[in-house]
C-alpha cells in the first residue's frame, strides 16, 4: 500500500483533523491513525474524499474534502443565456436530471413572471416524480450494494431502466434529457410514453416489494443499519437537511406541501416520517416516497386533459421547430431568443422545489440582461454532505460507508 | 462455437504464443471504473441486465487499480481530480489502456471554464475516445469492443522491456 | 396580524440602529440591514418562539462589480412553523471585505460561507473553520468575481506531468 505523503494532505486539512476531537484518548500517538477515503472509492458516490482519524477502527473525527469535481456552473451560467442552461441542470444532480430541468425553468418563469399552460405543468409533474423515483431506486440499490446485498442494486436498476426507456420516447434521450423549456415542455407527450408510464406505475408497487423483500426481512441488513448515523431533529433542521433526510428524522416537511408550486395542490400524498433518525429510517423513508411519487403519477395521468403545451409569449417562449421553418414571424422570435436571450426584468427571485435528494433552489438576479447576473445554486447534497462529521463520530469504518449511502449524496450537485 | 470446434480429432493445435496471450488478453480485460460523473451512471447502466458488459468478459469491475488493465475514465476531470487520475494510472499494472468516456473526459465537452481540464489527453495516453454526453451504454461497448481489437492486434513481447513504474511513493518513506 | 408586518415591528423595536429597509418583490419577503447586525438579527429570529426560522437555506454573496458597496451577502432563511420564506442583505464593501460568522447560529452557514469566502473572497470573522472548500487550498484567485475570466488564468492551475 502507499502511505499518504505531505502531497497527498494539505497542512491545512491536517490541522484541522488533529485539533477536531471529541473524545480524548490517553495515549495518542500510539494509537491513532489517519485514513484516507476517497474521491475514489467504491463507496463514495463519485469523488468525495473523506480522511477519517481513527482510534483502532472507531472514527473519532472526520473531515470531508469537497470540490473534486467543481465544474464551474455558476461562473457559466453567467455567461450563458436562459435557455442555453437548461442543458447544464442536466448534469448537476444526474440520477434525476429531470427534476432540476423542472426547478430551473421554474425558477426562470417566476423571475420572468411567465404563467405555464396546465397541461405542461402535468406533464412537469410526472416527469419529476419519476425522477424522483428513479432517483431513489438508484439510493436505495446502491446503498443496499454499499453495505453488502448487490442484488438489489441490479434489480433496482433494472426498475430504473424501465424509466430510462420512458423517456426515451418522451424526449428523445435516456438521460440527460433537456425537456423543459421556459414557458412549457419541449413537445407533448405522446401516448406511447403515457401507455408506458401508466403500465410502469401500475408494476412500480409490486416490483418494489419485491426488492424490499431481501432487505426488510434480511438480519444483517438491520443489524448494519438500525442506529447508526443518528441525527436528531434539532441537529437535522440546523444543519440544514430537507428531503427524505429531514423527513427520515421527525420533521414533516416538504416543499410540494409547504409552498405549493406546479399542480401539487389538487393531488393528494402522504408525506411519509419517520423518527428514528438513523440510516434505516432514511431508507424507508425513500422506499415509502416512491410509493407516493406512484400515486401522484396515477392522478396526474387522470387529471391531465388536452391542451397547449406551451405558453404563449413569442418574446420569451421558444416557437415550436416546425413552425419556424414555415412562418417569417416565429423564424424572427426564435432567432432573437436564440442569439439574445429573454431578458427578465431587473429583480432577484429565490425558488426551491422539493428535488429527490432534498430542497433544490436556483437564486437568479437579472440586471434585464439576455443571461444572468448571478446564479447560485442550492444543492442539497452538499449541505448534507456537511453533516458527515456529526454522523460518523463514534461509528466504525465499515458504517462510515453506510451512513454515505444512506444520505445519498451526489457530487455533481455538491461540487457544482 | 468456441476453441473446441478448431481442434482436430488429436485433442491439440498449434498455434502462436502471440495470438493465444492476444486472445486471452482481450477477452477478459478487467476496467477500473473511475466514474467521476454522469458518465459513470452510463457505466452502471452498461454493466446491468439489459446491456450486460459480460457478454464482452469486462464485468469484473475493480476498484483498486492493481488488478485492472483497463481505465474507463467517465466524467468530467477538473483541474484538482487530475492529479488523482494520472495516479491511479501510474498504479495500474503494464500493459494498460485508457478510455475516455464522454465529451467532457475527450475535449472538455460543454465546460469550458476555469476548473475544467479541456480533455485528459493533456496528461493521459489514451486509446479510445467516445462521443456523447454521456453516452449511450452501447457507445460503451462499442468502445470495449475497439479495445479489445487493439489488444487483439498486441503481440506478447511488445511489453516485454517496459520501464517499470517509478516507486518514488514507497521508497521516499 | 400579518406575519411581515410582525417581523418588521420586532425587528424595528430590537434593533432600531440597523438601518432596516425593507422590500417585497415577487411574493419575496426581502430585508436589508447593515452588517454589523447580521448576527444578532439571525440569532432572533432564529430563537423568538413566534417567528422560529429554524432552517437557514441558501447563503451566498452577489457581485456588483462596479458598485461603490461591492458585494451583497444574501440570506435566505425559512420557517417552517409558518411556511414562510425570508431574504436577508447586507452590503459588503470591497475595501473592508468581511461580515460576521452566522455559522454559531445555523451550523449549515459553516460550508455556506466557506463557500461564499472561496468563490468572493469574503471573509467571515469568527468563522471556526475558513478554509477553501472547492478549489485546491494553493488557488490564488475568487473565481466568482467579476473580473476572473470564465477560462481562468492560465498556469494557475497545475496539471500533472505526462
Amino acid at each position: 500500500m502507499d502511505r499518504l505523503t505531505k502531497d497527498d494532505v494539505h497542512p491545512k486539512i491536517l490541522q484541522k483533523l488533529l485539533e477536531d476531537s471529541d473524545i480524548t484518548i490517553e495515549d495518542a500517538l500510539e494509537n491513532e491513525m489517519i485514513l484516507n477515503m476517497g474521491p475514489q472509492h467504491p463507496a463514495t458516490h463519485g469523488v468525495l474524499r473523506l480522511l477519517l482519524r481513527l482510534d483502532g477502527e472507531t472514527v473519532i473525527g472526520c473531515v470531508p474534502d469537497v470540490g473534486y469535481l467543481h465544474r464551474g456552473y455558476e461562473k457559466m451560467a453567467e455567461n450563458m443565456t436562459y435557455y442555453e442552461y437548461i442543458p447544464h441542470t442536466d448534469r448537476l444532480d444526474y440520477i434525476s436530471p429531470l427534476a432540476n430541468n423542472v426547478a430551473w425553468v421554474l425558477a426562470v418563469e417566476k423571475l420572468a413572471g411567465i404563467e405555464v399552460p396546465v397541461r405542461a405543468q402535468y406533464i412537469r409533474m410526472i416527469v419529476a416524480e419519476l425522477a424522483r423515483i428513479a432517483s431513489h431506486l438508484v439510493a436505495i440499490g446502491s446503498f443496499a450494494m454499499d453495505v453488502g446485498a448487490l442484488t438489489v442494486f441490479l434489480w433496482t436498476l433494472r426498475e430504473r431502466e424501465k424509466i430510462m426507456d420512458i423517456w426515451d420516447i418522451l424526449c428523445g434521450a435516456r438521460f440527460t434529457n433537456s425537456y423543459t423549456r421556459i414557458g412549457g415542455v419541449a413537445n407533448d407527450a405522446q401516448p406511447e410514453a403515457l401507455a408506458l408510464v401508466k403500465r410502469f406505475i401500475d408494476e412500480i408497487d409490486s416490483n418494489l416489494s419485491e426488492c424490499e423483500s431481501l432487505l426488510n426481512t434480511n438480519r444483517i441488513f438491520i443489524e448494519r443499519l438500525d442506529g447508526v448515523g443518528v441525527i436528531s431533529k434539532e441537529d437535522a433542521l440546523s444543519y440544514g437537511y430537507t428531503g427524505p433526510n429531514l423527513r427520515a428524522s421527525g420533521v414533516e416537511f416538504d416543499l410540494r406541501r409547504a409552498t405549493p408550486y406546479l399542480q401539487y395542490d389538487k393531488v393528494d400524498f402522504r408525506i411519509p416520517v419517520f423518527t428514528e433518525g438513523d440510516c434505516l429510517a432514511r431508507y424507508f423513508v425513500r422506499a415509502d416516497e416512491v410509493r407516493e411519487s406512484a400515486k401522484i403519477v396515477k392522478q396526474c395521468l387522470q387529471l391531465m386533459q388536452p391542451g397547449e403545451i406551451k405558453a404563449n409569449l413569442p418574446k420569451s417562449v421558444l416557437p415550436q421547430k416546425t413552425e419556424v421553418y414555415s412562418k417569417m414571424e416565429e423564424l424572427i422570435h426564435d432567432f432573437m431568443i436564440v442569439n439574445f436571450g429573454i431578458n427578465p426584468p431587473v429583480g432577484e427571485v429565490y425558488h426551491a422545489i422539493e428535488g429527490s435528494k432534498g430542497e433544490l433552489g436556483f437564486y437568479l438576479v437579472s440586471k434585464g440582461e439576455g443571461h444572468p447576473w448571478k446564479c447560485k445554486i442550492r444543492s442539497p447534497s452538499f449541505i448534507h454532505i456537511q453533516s458527515l462529521p456529526h454522523l460518523v463520530k463514534g461509528h466504525m469504518v465499515s458504517d462510515v460507508v453506510a451512513i454515505i449511502g444512506s444520505i445519498d449524496p451526489i457530487m455533481g450537485e455538491a461540487d457544482k | 462455437m468456441g476453441l473446441e470446434a478448431k481442434l482436430n480429432s488429436d485433442g491439440f493445435l498449434v498455434t502462436q504464443l502471440d495470438a493465444v496471450v492476444a486472445w486471452a488478453r482481450k477477452n477478459s480485460v478487467y476496467p477500473m471504473p473511475m466514474g467521476i460523473s454522469c458518465c459513470a451512471i452510463e457505466m452502471m447502466a452498461s454493466a446491468d441486465p439489459k446491456y450486460d458488459i459480460a457478454r464482452f468478459g469486462s464485468e469484473v469491475m475493480r476498484f483498486t487499480p492493481r488488478q485492472c488493465d483497463l481505465m474507463i475514465v467517465a466524467g468530467t476531470v477538473t483541474y484538482k481530480m487530475s492529479h488523482v487520475v494520472r495516479k491511479i494510472y501510474e498504479q495500474m499494472p503494464d500493459p494498460k489502456w485508457v478510455i475516455a468516456m464522454g465529451a467532457c473526459t475527450s475535449t472538455g465537452g460543454m465546460y469550458r471554464s476555469y476548473s475544467v481540464v479541456q480533455g485528459i489527453d493533456q496528461f493521459l495516453p489514451v486509446d479510445v475516445y467516445v462521443a456523447g454526453c454521456p453516452p449511450r451504454p452501447d457507445n460503451l461497448l462499442n468502445a470495449l469492443i475497439q479495445i479489445q481489437n487493439k489488444i487483439g492486434r498486441t503481440r506478447a513481447r511488445d511489453f516485454q522491456n517496459l520501464k517499470l513504474p517509478e516507486l518514488n511513493v514507497i521508497q521516499n518513506n | 396580524m400579518e406575519l411581515k408586518e410582525l417581523i418588521s415591528q420586532k425587528l424595528q423595536t430590537n434593533f432600531p440602529e440597523a438601518e432596516l429597509e425593507f422590500s417585497e418583490y415577487r411574493n419575496e419577503f426581502n430585508l436589508k440591514f447593515n452588517k454589523k447586525f447580521v448576527n444578532p438579527i439571525c440569532k432572533f429570529l432564529k430563537e423568538d418562539t413566534e417567528l422560529e426560522f429554524l432552517l437557514c437555506e441558501d447563503m451566498t454573496a452577489v457581485d456588483w462589480a462596479k458598485r461603490k458597496n461591492r458585494f451583497t451577502v444574501v440570506y435566505h432563511i425559512f420557517s417552517i412553523k409558518h411556511n414562510f420564506r425570508l431574504v436577508l442583505k447586507a452590503d459588503v464593501d470591497e475595501s473592508d471585505c468581511s461580515i460576521d460568522t452566522v455559522s454559531s447560529v445555523w451550523k449549515t452557514s459553516n460550508w455556506q460561507e466557506r463557500e461564499c469566502y472561496d468563490m468572493y473572497g469574503i471573509k467571515f470573522n469568527n468563522h471556526p473553520d475558513l478554509r477553501r472548500i472547492y478549489m485546491p487550498e494553493e488557488f490564488e484567485y475568487h473565481p466568482l468575481r467579476k473580473d476572473f475570466p470564465l477560462m481562468g488564468i492560465p498556469g494557475s492551475l497545475p496539471l500533472p506531468k505526462k
